[in-house]
């Protein structure tokens, strides 16, 4: 681990940043926490709502195994503790997106405790310094409704689809110490969550916020008193916010004033933090368990399914990369995005070369990708697709320049690249007697050149490819041209 | 052959209409007149006569065609109203439900009207079952139909929270009537008004659709004018409900079938600790009755230590209004209910003048101390520490089933009260359930027959206390005192 | 522990019930008189006791994940003191 060295620099001297966060990912599932409505996006006003979630007198809550699932496959992710024994409890409030008065959650048992997640701070950097983000506890919970104060003049309106929709979340030590660092670590968060597939991980759509805890200190000295800036919904925003809201600390105390321990939004508009003063009413939830609910006991089998329905994690997938002889960068970038090693795991089962396959992922897939602007999930070409493309290139039925226009005209049409081969005529072709008539007539066209080359001017030996090529219209084997023109040139 | 369908219970409605001596449509007819002429007890809030016809009319119906009929076939009940019924006006008897019509069936109430029965209206409470007098509801204080032998017409509280259930049986306006029970809702109002009812094990009979109090403690029952009838009625409300997590997994036993009043080879405890001090005489004879009565039945008789009984009702009194103000903080008149809404006021003023209008006193009492107790700072003093206490009082129950069991105390401290003598002091009034807490802590079964009359004419009720499950042990036992007590005193009709 | 008025108005506005001055004052000895009761709890010894989790042994059930429920929007909004369109209504609240 190597020390942040993200200092602020202000009028007294260096500060140094704390930064805890406590991130909320909705989990993925069909149904809500404790009821049978839909947890789908996106739905009508208050048409994904049960009785219960609209906490009608006498409603009980019964719970989702599926969620309790994701969130221990999350922990195990995580090399977290699995608690056996948790329990539901009750975090009392008043406000109009939260219809039963009080949220369920889980405050003094969670069903995860203590693990940890390794971030490298620069993924582009193999060599980067990597820095272990201790995790105090998962725990899972309801996501509230929706107000909306913009559609009346007098009123906010209130819908509850999203009422009860289930929630982790993940609360981190005050590891962090710079920006960069919490960027990195919620990234590598998403990526875990994705991979293990209990979170989307959908930033715009509210699947995954953050709330940001930040103070600042003398390099070394006693922690400051920290503020909360709730509900930053993108990792760009969440360094802006840290980076103001550090800054606006040191401001505050060196110029004689003190940080009050509060909650603040971030508005990204403005690019600042603000204090919430709507809800500066001091808070006292009143936790208490939850009576409507037992104990949640999980037994061995339940664990050892979560245990068994893992999958290969970032990590041990990027070292099993690099051991079948990819780059440490490719291996990183492969990795990165569950996405991305999933696609690539499917060309890899397609039977393509693992180096051919990551070099052509990351040049040209990723490269047409970009142009298009769209993501590996919209991509045109599938890896059962890319794999044809790539077999006729390692087969020798085409050549690489052949393939990237192939490529091209596979994402234009959507046709497979064999049907193009085939209908355009791109096979390459091994026709010795063929590419020796070329030869011979560039030979003669170019008689000064024939001549300068063999009095030693080597380089022109490419000039003599690149026309026999484009006289075969790059349908010939190149290797066959090198041996034909080494020949005829002497 | 014209009937007093009034005199019927719910096992000779049930044969008479499956033996074709009479109609259902019949009885329901009778009762809702009866019901509606009785105005002057202020049991029901709503009265639903055309439910109960309705339901007569299927069974009815269901038997001409020879088809198969429901445990409760024909008997037209009454409904506490804190269960939820579809279309008809459920409140809690609070002015903050006002109005308020379910889109739901309680599974209790499906399950009843699933075995045949009929429901004649909606039954005064307590506010939010929060009372042991029916001097909390919103509606009107409940009046018992019985009246003390001085001949002083003073009205009696027909005990609480179950006021109305108990008042509208007693008075024979109903057969039975559903009841809940947090810490003696049940039991209290039948000892009262010198009627049965009892509260099964806790997770028994679902809490889906019951507008909740204490969930850790509420549990229905019935109530109804004898043992046999309970039996009926418990088997055909109690059962597994996956819409609730704490209900039990387990087959309900036909306990009717399972009726037996010889307690040979039954081990009865008498707690020593319910022998307070300054106990009611007219209560520690009608105790003394009981255990001959049970020796009488052939039950072995032991004393028995049940040592932290005193801190029962304290605990129970941390307990209940900790839930309870969580519990109720639903009721902010967003979604449903009353909506008090100031000129000028947000959304936080609407809450507080919402609930302050909504709820009565007491409730308001009970929501203060919840929260208080709940609060940071003394979370751990008040609720962690009555959660403690409380298991030792269970602990206390699983240590006394080793030499006895069945437990016999009194259901209430002294016979039903005049309207108005206990609410100066809050206290007071708490101490009444002072018998019937322990067994809601522990979840464990309980029954209340009649066990005599006071000298002053009015019933007194035997709490019998069963094994967390043994229903049928605590119906037997309740049984075996019906057969000896010859408790037959009715009140008189003066309304 | 005993509560004073400013408690007694706190614990009113935790639990949001507009409370009058009035019957603040008379919620103080109400709440003190019951609160002395209950706390003779704490001459309770309950060294190495936990608190009650479980009524009676019962064993939380998981339920299938699977959409059993929802799409009740006219129920959901049946009862509603104020709705308009699809929504609750609620005084506008400014964040």
């Amino acid at each position: 681990m190597t020390e942040s060295t993200y200092r602020i620099q202000g009028n007294t001297g260096e500060w140094e940043v704390v930064i805890g966060l406590e991130v909320h990912a909705q989990i993925t599932s069909e149904s809500k926490l404790f009821s049978g409505a839909s947890a789908e996006f996106g739905a009508e006003p208050n048409s994904h709502v049960s009785l219960v979630d609209a906490a009608m007198p006498g409603m009980l809550p019964v719970p989702n195994r599926e969620c309790l699932r994701q969130a221990v496959r999350t922990g195990m992710a995580i090399n977290a503790q699995i608690n056996r024994w948790s329990r539901f409890d009750r975090k009392n409030y008043f406000y109009a997106d939260l219809p039963q008065g009080y949220q369920i959650s889980q405050l003094y048992h969670p069903i995860v405790g203590e693990g940890e997640i390794e971030v490298t701070l620069n993924e582009k950097d193999p060599d980067s310094a990597v820095k272990k983000i201790g995790i105090e506890r998962i725990h899972v919970e309801q996501d509230a409704g929706k107000l909306m104060h913009d559609q009346h003049p007098t009123m906010s309106f209130v819908d509850l689809n999203r009422s009860g929709v289930a929630l982790m979340e993940i609360v981190s030590r005050p590891d962090i110490s710079s920006p960069q660092e919490a960027g990195a670590y919620l990234k590598k968060l998403r990526s875990i969550l994705r991979y293990v597939g209990s979170c989307d991980g959908n930033m715009e759509q509210g699947s995954m916020r953050a709330d940001v805890n930040v103070s600042v200190r003398k390099p070394g000295g006693e922690l400051g008193t920290r503020t909360e800036t709730k509900n930053v919904n993108s990792i760009r925003f969440m360094m802006q916010a840290i980076e103001y809201e550090a800054q606006r600390q040191v401001d505050l105390i060196e110029s004689g004033g003190a940080v009050v321990q509060e909650t603040r939004l971030f508005d990204a508009d403005r690019q600042e933090t603000r204090s919430m003063r709507s809800k500066e009413d001091a808070h006292d939830y009143r936790y208490f368990p939850d009576p409507d609910l037992l104990p949640v006991e999980l037994d061995d089998a339940f664990l050892e399914e979560c245990r068994a329905s893992l999958p290969e994690l970032p990590d041990a997938k990027r070292a099993r990369y690099e051991a079948m002889g990819l780059t440490a960068y490719n291996a990183a970038v492969l990795t990165a995005e569950a996405e991305t090693a999933f696609w690539f795991e499917n060309l890899l089962a397609e039977g393509v070369d693992a180096k051919q396959g990551s070099n052509w992922l990351m040049s040209e897939l990723f490269g047409a990708l970009n142009k298009l602007g769209k993501t590996l999930d919209e991509s045109p070409v599938n890896p059962q697709q890319a794999a044809e493309l790539l077999g006729l290139v390692a087969d020798g039925t085409i050549s690489g320049s052949i393939a990237k226009q192939v490529f091209e005209i596979m994402l234009e049409t959507g046709q497979g690249a064999s049907a193009i081969v085939e209908e355009k005529g791109l096979k390459q072709t091994n026709d010795t007697g063929a590419i020796e008539a070329e030869i011979a007539k560039i030979m003669a066209a170019n008689e000064d050149k024939v001549t300068e080359y063999r009095s030693g001017k080597d380089k022109l030996f490419g000039f003599f490819v690149g026309q026999t090529m484009k006289a075969m219209q790059g349908k010939a084997n190149p290797q066959i041209i090198n041996d034909l023109l080494k020949k005829a040139l002497g | 052959m014209m009937s007093d369908f009034s005199r019927l219970g719910v096992a000779a409605i049930r044969d008479g209409v499956a033996k074709g001596e009479f109609k259902a449509v019949e009885v329901a007819e009778a009762l809702n007149a009866r019901v509606s002429a009785a105005k002057a007890l202020n049991a029901f809030i709503v009265e639903t006569p055309e439910k109960a016809i309705e339901a007569a009319q299927a069974v009815d119906a269901d038997r001409a065609a020879g088809k198969p009929l429901g445990k409760m076939a024909g008997v037209p009940i009454g409904m506490k109203d804190l269960f939820c019924t579809q279309g008809v006006q459920t409140t809690a008897a609070s002015h903050i439900l006002e109005g308020f019509l379910p889109t739901y069936e309680s599974t209790v109430s499906a399950n009843l009207w699933k075995a045949g029965a009929g429901m004649l209206g909606k039954l005064n409470m307590d506010q939010f079952a929060m009372g042991s007098s029916n001097e909390t509801s919103y509606f009107g204080n409940v009046i018992s139909p019985w009246r003390r032998n001085d001949g002083s017409n003073a009205a009696l509280a027909p005990g609480g929270s179950s006021g109305g259930s108990s008042s509208a049986i007693a008075a024979r306006l109903c057969p039975a009537a559903t009841g809940t029970d947090t810490g003696g809702s049940i039991r209290q109002p039948a000892a009262f008004v010198g009627i049965s009812g009892i509260k099964p094990t806790y997770g028994r009979c679902s809490r889906w659709g019951v507008v909740a109090f204490a969930s850790s403690l509420d549990q229905a029952g019935p109530m109804a004018r004898d043992v046999r009838d309970c039996a009926i009625m418990l088997e055909a409300m109690a059962g597994f409900d996956p819409k609730d997590s704490t209900s039990l997994d387990l087959p309900i036993p036909a306990w009717e079938a399972g009726l037996n009043s010889d307690l040979k080879g039954k081990r009865i405890g008498i707690p020593r600790e319910y022998r307070l001090d300054g106990i009611d005489e007219d209560i520690a004879k009608m105790w003394e009755n009981g255990i001959a009565w049970f020796k009488d039945a052939g039950a072995e008789v032991v004393d028995i230590s049940l040592p932290h009984t005193k801190y029962a009702l304290p605990a129970y009194y941390i307990i209940a209004p900790a839930e309870a103000s969580s519990n109720l903080a639903r009721y902010d008149g967003v979604r449903f209910g009353l909506r008090d809404l100031p000129e000028g006021a947000g959304l936080q003023d609407m809450y507080a003048a919402t609930r302050a209008a909504g709820f009565g006193e007491e409730v308001r009492r009970r929501i203060m101390i919840g929260t208080y107790v709940l609060s940071a700072g003394f979370y751990d003093a008040y609720y962690t520490q009555a959660q403690k206490v409380r298991a030792l009082i269970a602990r206390d129950f699983d240590n006394a089933w080793a030499s006895c069991d069945l437990i016999l105390a009194p259901t209430a401290p002294s016979a039903a009260f005049g309207l108005g003598e206990k609410n100066a002091d809050p206290l007071s009034m708490y101490l009444n359930d002072v018998f019937a807490v322990p067994a809601s802590l522990a979840g464990l079964p309980a029954i209340s027959v009649p066990g005599g009359l006071s000298k002053e004419g009015l019933p007194l009720g035997l709490q019998i206390i069963g094994k967390a499950l043994d229903e049928q042990a605590v119906l037997n036992a309740g049984l075996a005192i019906e057969r000896r007590s010859g408790f037959v005193a009715e009140a008189a009709q003066w309304w | 522990m005993s509560v004073d008025k400013d408690t007694v108005n706190k614990i009113a506005r935790l639990s949001r019930i507009a409370i009058s001055d009035a019957e603040a004052d008379k919620m103080v000895g109400e709440l003190n008189g019951i609160l002395a009761w209950v706390e003779q709890l704490g001459e309770v010894d309950v060294t190495g006791v936990e608190p009650m989790t479980a009524v009676i042994t019962n064993k939380l059930r998981l339920r299938d994940d699977a959409v059993t429920d929802g799409d009740v929007r006219d129920k959901v909004l049946a009862n509603a003191p104020a709705k308009e369109g699809s929504f609750f209504g609620v005084p506008k609240v400014i964040e």
